[in-house]
Parts: structure tokens; C-alpha cells; sequence
């Protein structure tokens, strides 16, 4: 029986081989249960297409980036420069990874501090894939025909402007995408951004997640694509608010993919 | 012939000249009371966003309607200063009309010009009156607008009205006056708006209608000259500042946070890594993050005085729209008016920045700072390229470095940060067990 490979760069360095592309798995693709499922797609995908690749593993840390939000510089660069350390102890060249937090980070932030890596997210990663014909989707799977919208991570549109390619991997699908009228560089935030994933929200009329659920259930979408751990987080706990659960599902776009090609 | 209406005129220009000098000299020495930041790079660049966002006004547009109106303000405020000109020559030469005799038609075809765009300034400003005190639009008629900031836009906007009606009287008398041979008058071939006009002063006699036409001629010359002091008190500023704004914009991807780098230094050394700036002894830093205006950089604060209070940054601001302290906009004023606080009474002689007061605790208060979920939606949304969240995130910084005041459960994620790797309180061994599964799994 042929198992799933899910090498790390220290076992490839010790028989001597450098992987094309780290996947950078994240803290909440590590430890989320529900974006582990993530994770594990994202893996099946790479295997699958035959891409030569690595994780760090136990060797990873959180790139930093909520303690750098949150005002804490010194923690951030304390977490950054070990993983630069550890990334270019490696030789690391190129990274993937599903968080636009750490593809943010790592991108824009880790030059400064000597980590010079390219860097892409996963969307970017599967609309390559796709586009080169590697990736061959069934088309017919679950998907097909429904109404699906996309909500833009605010670290991966506004903050990178990156705002295609997560459309095109959707769109690949045979689904009909239909748009929040918030959307793109005019996107609402789901309000987790800036390290609100680790406190309580400030006193107010209302929670962010549930304005931006509500505008997305409105467009009557059967499925919300994200391409964000605390987005996914985010809205799911908006559907459930309004008890929704039962037919909207929220989904992170390798998910999708791996479903559609039946692995 | 009197040479004293010439010598009044050169008195009120000299008189505006030294005011708006020293307006100048006071805001510049404000903004630098802001950290250097050099941001001379990229030049072309900086060229083409200044071109397109402040001349072009390209991010106006993502909000027709206000667009449409304040183009027809901006273009007629350009065009109608080429008509300012004239009166300026005229006013020191005594002369009247001064370019009429030279450009014959083209000039009766630039004054109608004129005119159609005083008429478009006019229904503009009544338009925007109506937005903010009839139609009360949200983001015009919020809390922090209450007091001098409402009544400073009512005040623009009415002086700009009664601006245009000195040039449409000045028109419709002067045409009068010159169909009935007054010496110095000038007849043109017709001008339209003004003509419209015209019967309120057909009755007047000579005498009367020269004291008008000499009042609005006056009124609108003194009428700018004043408006250009009132600018530099007010929000309206932007009409200069725009165009330095968007040049020193940031051309960085928005996501990314500035480093500091006085604490890669420390992290260097507490790392045991050899750099050169880690063997120097470390610099005297002043202070981590921002407290007051001071410690923000000199961009912060010139994208406060640019700052023209729209709010499209608030009515986009997700924790605004949920009814959160935070609003982007009165950051920027908050800024501005702690700015201005500092600077008045360093003039005065006062302690300035030494008074006691901050711009964090006295104007920005931590619970708006700690609001902000860093979407960048105000710094998409703001038509002149200010940054609000770079201010927010500088305050942070001063909170969690200095004060070690970041909230209860921020300061718990610092925990399992520095403990475990990661925000959340997990054995770092762990970290790979998400893979166990999939690893005895069969490939499909």
C-alpha cells in the first residue's frame, strides 16, 4: 500500500535532498481541528500533482505575526529570526503556504530581518496548478452548478493585492460564483485580522463575523470558499449563529479541490 | 487718476503674503515635529501616484455621485485661479480687464467658461450642504464631527458659494456698465450665466452699479486671499497637502509593518548572532512605539493635516460599521488636534509637548486602538493615500513595549508564545501530529 509522503526538510537534508517548495503549515493548520482537515487536503493535493515538497514539522513556530498586530515587536522578531535561522539553514527557496497571515509575514516581513524567501499562498499555488494542467478536476463532483461565494482574507486582498487567483480556483470548479457586494479591496473584514483571534471583540452593536456572514448568506451562495484559518473560523461560527449549518457550508479552497478530484 | 485703490491692493496682498508665510512656517515645524522617515525612493512612482490619485483624483471614483461634484469643485478651483490672475495684474496695474483687448473672443469664451464653472461650483456646494445638513449622510454627521469640524465644512462650502455670486455680480454689472459706455468698461460678446442676472441692475444708475462692480471685484480678490489664510486653520488644507500626501504615500505592499529596527538589534544579541550593528553599543532609544505625536513619523502627521474629514475610512471600518469606539477618521484628527495643541503652545511659550497630555490616553483611548482588526479597508479606502492603521499600530506598540498594557488575553497569547511557539497553549511537539493520520493512509 502506497501511504501519503509528508516528508520534513530535516529528514530530505539528511538523505541529501532539497525539496522544491516548503509548505509552511501555520499554528492554526497545525493545531486547529478544523483547519488541520485543511492541511491534510492541501498535503493530498501535493502528492497527488507529484510536487516535491517538505514541512518543518516540529521545527516550525508561529511566524509571529499576531504578537507584531498586537504591539509586541520584540516576541515578533524573536519568533522571526528563529525561523529564519531555521528556514535558511535549510536553504529554503520557496514557500506555500494556506495562511495569509504567515504568507504576509514571511513575504513582506522576514526580508527586513534576512529571511528572503518567494513566497505564495496556496490559492496562487492550486491556480498554477490548474492552469498547467496538473491538477485534473472531475468537474461533475459535488460543486457543480451551485452558487458559491468567495470571501476575501483582508492579508491576502487588500494587504497583498491578491484577489484573482482564489476566484480562479473556484471558478475551475464549474460553480457559479456569485459575489458578496463587498468584495475584492472593498471586502469587509471577517474580524479576526490584527490578533482579534485571540481576544474577545471591544464593546459594540455587534460582531464582525456576523455582518459579513449575514452579507454573504444574502447572496444565497450554498457554500462560502475561504482561504484563511481565522476566516474559516470566523464565518463558520457566523453560519452557525444563525443556524444556517445544516445548508451552508464554509470551505477553504484546497478543500474543494481535493473533493473535486476525489481524494 | 488715484493710485490708491492700487496701493490698498498691494497692502492686502502684502498683508495675506506674510500671514500665510507664517501658517506655513507653523505647520511645517507641526509635521516635523514627527520622526525622520526618508521615503525619496522610487521617484517615477511616486510621480505617477501623485499624478493619478491627487490631480487625477482616481480613488474618488470609488464613490460616484461625491465624485462628480467635487470634480466639477477641483476642475473649476484650477481654472477659475487662471481668472484670479487677471485680477491680480489688474490690481497692481490699476488696469481693468487686462488680457481683453489681447485675446478678443477666446477671452469672452473663457470668462462664459468661468462662469459655467462658477454655476457648477454653486449647485456643488448647495449639493454637499444638502448631503450633510438635510440628507445628513452617515459618515458627515457623525459624533466627532460635532462642534468646529461641522461648522468648518458648512463655512467652506459658504464661502465658495458666495465667492462664485461676487464673480457672476461682478460680470453682470461690468457688462452693464460697459453697454452704457462707461470709460473703462469693456463690452465682450455676451456672457450667459451672468446675463441671466442682469435685470436685477438694469434700473440702477451709473454710480450705483460701479460701486457694485467695484464691491464683488474686491470681495472675490480679498474674498481668496482670506479663504487662503481660513485653509491652513482648517480641514480644507487637503487641497495643497493632497498632492506632497500622495507623493510620500506608502508604496509598500499595505500589509507589511514597518521594522523597528533598534529591536533587532537586542533580539540579535539575545540570539547570540554576530551582525555589525549588534557588536555597537545599543543607541539610546527614545521610546518603543507611539505615545504622542512625536514619536509617530513626520508622514503620520502630514496625513493628519491632509486629512479632510470624508470618513470613506470610517464607513468602511468593520469595527465602525459594528459599532465599535474606533473610527479611523477621528485618529487622524485626534492626531492633527494633539499636533496642534503642542504646537500653539510651543508659540505661546508653553511647555508644548512637555504639558502633561498625550495623543494616546488624552485624545486616542486604548479601547479604540484595540478595536482594529488591521484590514486595511481605511488605508484602501482614504482618496489622498493616509495611513491611519500605521498610527494605530505605532500605539500598540507603546502599549504592549512600554506599558505592558495590551489586554488581558493578548498578553495571554504572548504567553503561550514565547512558552510553546504558538498563540495557543499547545505542546510544540505536537505540532506535526496532524500528519499521523495521513501517513499510514493510502494514496488515492
Amino acid at each position: 500500500m502506497s501511504t501519503y509522503k509528508i516528508p520534513t526538510m530535516a529528514e530530505m537534508a539528511s538523505s541529501g535532498e532539497n525539496p522544491e517548495i516548503l509548505f509552511w503549515v501555520g499554528c492554526a493548520g497545525s493545531f486547529d481541528d478544523r483547519y488541520k482537515a485543511v492541511t491534510q487536503a492541501f498535503v493530498k493535493i501535493l502528492n497527488k500533482v507529484g510536487v516535491s515538497f517538505a514541512v518543518l514539522g516540529p521545527e516550525e513556530a508561529c511566524t509571529g505575526d499576531p504578537a507584531r498586530r498586537a504591539g509586541n515587536e520584540f516576541l515578533f522578531q524573536m519568533q522571526a529570526v528563529a525561523n529564519i535561522q531555521v528556514m535558511n539553514g535549510y536553504n529554503v527557496k520557496k514557500v506555500v503556504t494556506a495562511c495569509p497571515h504567515c504568507f504576509n509575514t514571511i513575504k513582506n516581513e522576514y526580508p527586513a530581518l534576512g529571511g528572503n524567501y518567494e513566497v505564495i499562498h496556496h490559492s496562487q499555488f492550486l491556480q498554477q496548478l490548474i492552469n498547467e494542467g496538473k491538477v485534473a478536476l472531475q468537474g461533475g463532483g459535488e460543486f457543480k452548478g451551485k452558487k458559491i461565494t468567495f470571501h476575501d482574507s483582508c492579508f491576502l486582498g487588500r494587504a497583498n493585492d491578491v484577489y484573482e487567483a482564489p476566484r480562479d480556483v473556484i471558478k475551475a470548479l464549474d460553480v457559479e460564483l456569485v459575489e458578496m457586494k463587498r468584495c475584492k479591496t472593498k471586502g469587509l473584514c471577517c474580524g479576526a485580522g490584527g490578533a482579534q483571534m485571540f481576544k474577545e471583540p471591544e464593546n459594540g452593536k455587534k460582531d464582525i463575523n456576523i455582518e459579513r456572514t449575514e452579507e454573504a448568506l444574502s447572496t444565497g451562495a450554498s457554500a462560502i470558499a475561504v482561504g484563511c484559518p481565522f476566516c474559516l473560523t470566523m464565518m463558520t461560527d457566523g453560519v452557525k449563529n444563525k443556524e444556517r449549518e445544516h445548508d451552508v457550508k464554509v470551505y477553504d479552497l484546497a478543500e474543494m479541490i481535493a473533493k473535486d478530484m476525489g481524494i | 487718476m488715484s493710485i490708491l485703490p492700487q496701493l490698498i491692493f498691494l497692502l492686502v496682498f502684502a498683508v495675506a503674503g506674510y500671514i500665510l508665510y507664517k501658517r506655513v512656517s507653523y505647520l511645517r515645524r507641526n509635521i516635523f515635529l514627527g520622526q525622520k522617515e526618508d521615503r525619496n525612493d522610487q521617484k517615477d512612482q511616486r510621480w505617477k501616484t501623485m499624478l493619478l490619485v491627487a490631480l487625477g483624483q482616481k480613488k474618488m471614483f470609488k464613490r460616484l455621485g461625491p465624485a462628480f461634484l467635487h470634480l466639477l469643485i477641483y476642475v473649476a478651483f484650477i481654472i477659475i485661479n487662471l481668472e484670479v490672475l487677471e485680477f491680480i495684474i489688474d490690481g497692481f496695474s490699476g488696469q481693468h480687464r487686462i488680457f481683453a483687448p489681447f485675446l478678443g473672443t477666446v477671452y469672452t469664451v473663457a470668462m462664459n467658461m468661468f462662469e459655467f464653472l462658477a454655476i457648477a461650483v454653486l449647485v456643488s456646494c448647495v449639493a454637499f450642504l444638502i448631503r450633510r445638513n438635510v440628507m445628513r449622510v452617515k459618515r458627515l454627521s457623525m459624533t466627532e464631527l460635532k462642534g468646529w469640524p461641522a461648522l468648518d465644512a458648512n463655512l467652506i462650502l459658504i464661502i465658495e458659494i458666495v465667492l462664485m455670486f461676487a464673480i457672476l455680480t461682478m460680470n453682470a454689472t461690468d457688462q452693464i456698465l460697459a453697454e452704457r459706455g462707461v470709460e473703462k468698461y469693456i463690452a465682450l460678446q455676451g456672457l450667459f450665466f451672468s446675463g441671466l442676472i442682469q435685470p436685477i441692475f438694469q434700473g440702477m444708475s451709473d454710480g450705483t452699479l460701479v460701486f457694485i462692480e467695484r464691491f464683488a471685484w474686491w470681495f472675490h480678490i480679498v474674498g481668496i486671499l482670506a479663504f487662503a489664510v481660513y485653509v491652513t486653520y482648517s480641514k480644507h488644507l487637503h487641497i495643497f497637502l493632497a498632492f506632497p500626501n500622495t507623493w510620500y504615500s506608502n508604496l509598500k505592499p499595505k500589509g507589511e509593518m514597518k521594522n523597528m529596527e533598534e529591536v533587532t538589534n537586542e533580539v540579535n544579541m539575545m540570539l547570540g548572532i554576530q551582525t555589525e550593528a549588534s557588536s555597537e553599543p545599543p543607541a539610546e532609544i527614545a521610546r518603543f512605539g507611539a505615545k504622542d505625536v512625536n514619536d509617530l513619523s513626520w508622514v503620520n502627521i502630514m496625513n493628519a493635516y491632509s486629512c479632510t474629514e470624508c470618513g470613506r475610512c470610517t464607513a468602511e471600518c468593520p469595527a465602525n460599521i459594528t459599532g465599535k469606539k474606533l473610527s479611523p477618521r477621528k485618529i487622524m484628527m485626534d492626531v492633527r488636534d494633539r499636533a496642534e495643541e503642542v504646537g500653539k503652545s510651543l508659540d505661546a511659550g508653553g511647555p508644548g509637548l512637555e504639558d502633561g497630555k498625550s495623543l494616546l490616553g488624552d485624545y486616542t483611548t486604548k479601547e479604540e486602538i484595540n478595536a482594529c482588526t488591521s484590514c486595511n479597508a481605511c488605508v484602501e479606502a482614504c482618496p489622498v493615500n493616509i495611513d491611519p492603521l500605521s498610527i494605530i499600530l505605532q500605539m500598540r506598540r507603546y502599549v504592549a513595549m512600554e506599558e505592558s498594557g495590551s489586554p488581558a488575553q493578548w498578553n495571554a497569547m504572548f504567553q503561550n508564545m514565547e512558552t510553546s511557539f504558538s498563540p495557543w497553549k499547545f505542546a510544540p511537539t505536537d505540532r506535526f501530529n496532524w500528519a499521523d493520520h495521513l501517513k499510514n493512509e493510502e494514496a488515492k
